[in-house]
Order: C-alpha cells, then sequence, then structure tokens
C-alpha cells in the first residue's frame, strides 16, 4: 500500500519523457542552448561582483577630489533608468513576437529596443565626458577609478548588446526566423534582461547610495 | 520542438509557456512593478521618508525587490521542478556574488580598521 502511494505521483509521468536529468535522453537543442548561456550570464555577473566590491570598499577614497554628491545627476540616472527598463520591456515583446513568426512586428520591436539602448549610453557617455572636462576622470581618485570601471564596465556590455542586435536583425531580415536564429535570438534577450538586473545594482549602489552619503 | 507532446520539459529562463496573453500581461505587469519599485527607490534616496540611517537598507531592500521582479517576470523564473536546473544555478551565482562582496568590504574594513597611523601628507 504504501509502495503504491510512493509511486503514484512519479506513474503519472511516462518514462519517455526527456527531463534533462538523465532519464529519456537530452533536453531539445533550444533548452540546452539557453541553459549554457544562462551558465555564462551568471558567470558574468559573478565578475560584475568584483567590480561592485572593488567600487564599494573605494567609494570613500575621493583623495580630496570630488565626491559622487558633486558629481552626480540624479535626473539624468532617473532617465537612463526607465531607458533601460523600457529597453528590456520592448525587448521581451520582440522575444514574444518572434516566437509567434511575426517578423514585422519583431523588427519594430528590435528598433524600439535599439533606439532605447542608444538613448542610455548617449546619456552615459555625456555624463562620462562631463566628469572628465571637470578633471573627474578616473585617474583621480580611487572612487573615481573604482566608479569608471564598474560604470564603464556596464557601459560595454550595452555596446555590445547593441551590436549584437544589429547582427541578429540582419539574420531575421536574411534567414528569417528560423530555429537556429530563435535559439540566437533567445540568448541576446536574456543578456539584455541580465544589463537591466545588473543596472539596478549600479543605480543602488553608486548613485543613490553615492549621493545619500 | 520535436514534434511530440512533451509532459515535463525542462525550462528555461526567458521562455515562457504560457498562452500569449498571460506572456504580455507578465511582461506588461513586470515594467509597472519595475517603475514603481524604481521610483520608490529614488524617492527614499532624495527625502527624509525614511527613518534616515535606515535608508541604505531601505535601498538594498528595494533593490533585490526590483530584481526579483526581473527575474520572475522578464526571465520567467519559477519554482516548478521544470526550473531546479535554472534555479540550482542561480543560487550558486549568488552565494559566489554574495561571498565576494561581503568578503571584500568586511576584509577590507577590517585593514583599515587595524592600519597604523600614518602622517596625513603620506596616507593622502
Amino acid at each position: 500500500m504504501t509502495l503504491a502511494t510512493i509511486d503514484t505521483p512519479r506513474a503519472a509521468v511516462p518514462t519517455e519523457f526527456a527531463r534533462g536529468r538523465g532519464g529519456g535522453g537530452p533536453s531539445p537543442k533550444r533548452i540546452v542552448v539557453a541553459y549554457g548561456f544562462w551558465i555564462f550570464i551568471l558567470s558574468d555577473i559573478v565578475m560584475f561582483s568584483g567590480l561592485f566590491a572593488a567600487y564599494a570598499v573605494l567609494s570613500g577614497n575621493t583623495a580630496g577630489g570630488p565626491t559622487g554628491r558633486e558629481l552626480f545627476n540624479l535626473r539624468n540616472v532617473f532617465i537612463e533608468t526607465m531607458c533601460l527598463l523600457f529597453s528590456s520591456y520592448t525587448c521581451g515583446l520582440g522575444a514574444l513576437a518572434a516566437e509567434r513568426r511575426q517578423s514585422a512586428l519583431f523588427l519594430i520591436f528590435a528598433v524600439l529596443t535599439f533606439v532605447l539602448g542608444a538613448a542610455f549610453l548617449f546619456i552615459e557617455a555625456t555624463e562620462f565626458a562631463g566628469m572628465v572636462q571637470k578633471g573627474a576622470g578616473p585617474s583621480r581618485s580611487g572612487f573615481l577609478s573604482g566608479f569608471f570601471t564598474l560604470v564603464g564596465t556596464h557601459g560595454v556590455h550595452v555596446t555590445s548588446g547593441l551590436i549584437w542586435l544589429i547582427y541578429l536583425v540582419a539574420q531575421v531580415i536574411a534567414k528569417g526566423l528560423r530555429a537556429a536564429v530563435l535559439r540566437r535570438l533567445l540568448c541576446w534577450s536574456l543578456f539584455w534582461h541580465a544589463l537591466d538586473i545588473v543596472w539596478v545594482g549600479v543605480f543602488t549602489l553608486v548613485y543613490l547610495m553615492g549621493d545619500f552619503h | 520542438m520535436d514534434g511530440r507532446d512533451r509532459v515535463f520539459d525542462d525550462r528555461t529562463p526567458g521562455v515562457e509557456h504560457e498562452e500569449s496573453t498571460a506572456n504580455f500581461l507578465s511582461y506588461t505587469a513586470g515594467l509597472v512593478l519595475a517603475i514603481l519599485l524604481t521610483i520608490a527607490s529614488f524617492v527614499v534616496a532624495q527625502t527624509n521618508l525614511l527613518w534616515p540611517p535606515g535608508i541604505p537598507v531601505g535601498l538594498v531592500v528595494l533593490a533585490f525587490a526590483q530584481i526579483g521582479v526581473h527575474l520572475v517576470f522578464f526571465l520567467h523564473l519559477g519554482s516548478g521542478p521544470d526550473h531546479t536546473n535554472n534555479i540550482l544555478a542561480l543560487a550558486f551565482g549568488v552565494l559566489i556574488v554574495f561571498l565576494v562582496i561581503t568578503g571584500s568590504i568586511w576584509i577590507i574594513a577590517n585593514l583599515n580598521a587595524n592600519m597604523m597611523p600614518m602622517p596625513t601628507n603620506i596616507s593622502r
């Protein structure tokens, strides 16, 4: 009796279905590819954690130079945050459209995502240029070295995400939404969402806490 | 994918298996929640709405809430058995991130506290 009750939930699942845990053969390629990319994203976030730690340790060492409070413009940071958030949203809707093989709709959302990402980068580049002009470049103090390394690395990721998006749009136009292209799109959207998650850490630790101190 | 009706697929972040309307609603709900949490963060940082010494804690809590919203509504991470692999990988990542960040802050604060006092013209 006990054996039967234990076995009941398992018996409902036929053994021929793959579950990625050794039974029934390997998972479909889409699952395997995206899982591998998920591991890459997590390792990328571990790398960012090193930069976050460096910034947290160095943020008080201004060496008599300007502090975050004097340098940061929170209104710009809010606009940057909204750009990235909305581009994450349009990226998600674009992925939905691609999944349903609506390539025209996908292209519209891809363009929106690109424009919002580019707006984010433009605001960030203007901020960096203004800081360097004020003599608050990365070599001014430990705080600014940490700041430019952390925020700059995130900016480089956003830049590579935008270049990757151009490449993917070209593939969608040339090859259509076939399975291989859809897998690449899935990886790219994971990357783009992950960048938004990292940005949440950046605006909280760097800008909001920097303004508060 | 392979033509069979798969009952217990493994799942992967970023893929939702619900109907398309639920999908669209999930992204929109995520967007609204993330905007609200972002506005809350900026308000908390710039006003005295929160008890001032508690503001850093409040900001960290809001950031974690927003990261959770992103994971659930944008990356579609769930708690079901089909998500075990993804959640395990995420948990390991979170462990490493926690060790790196708190370990660095802890060790360097300790070093700073135990530093021999130096004349200001050398230490600066």
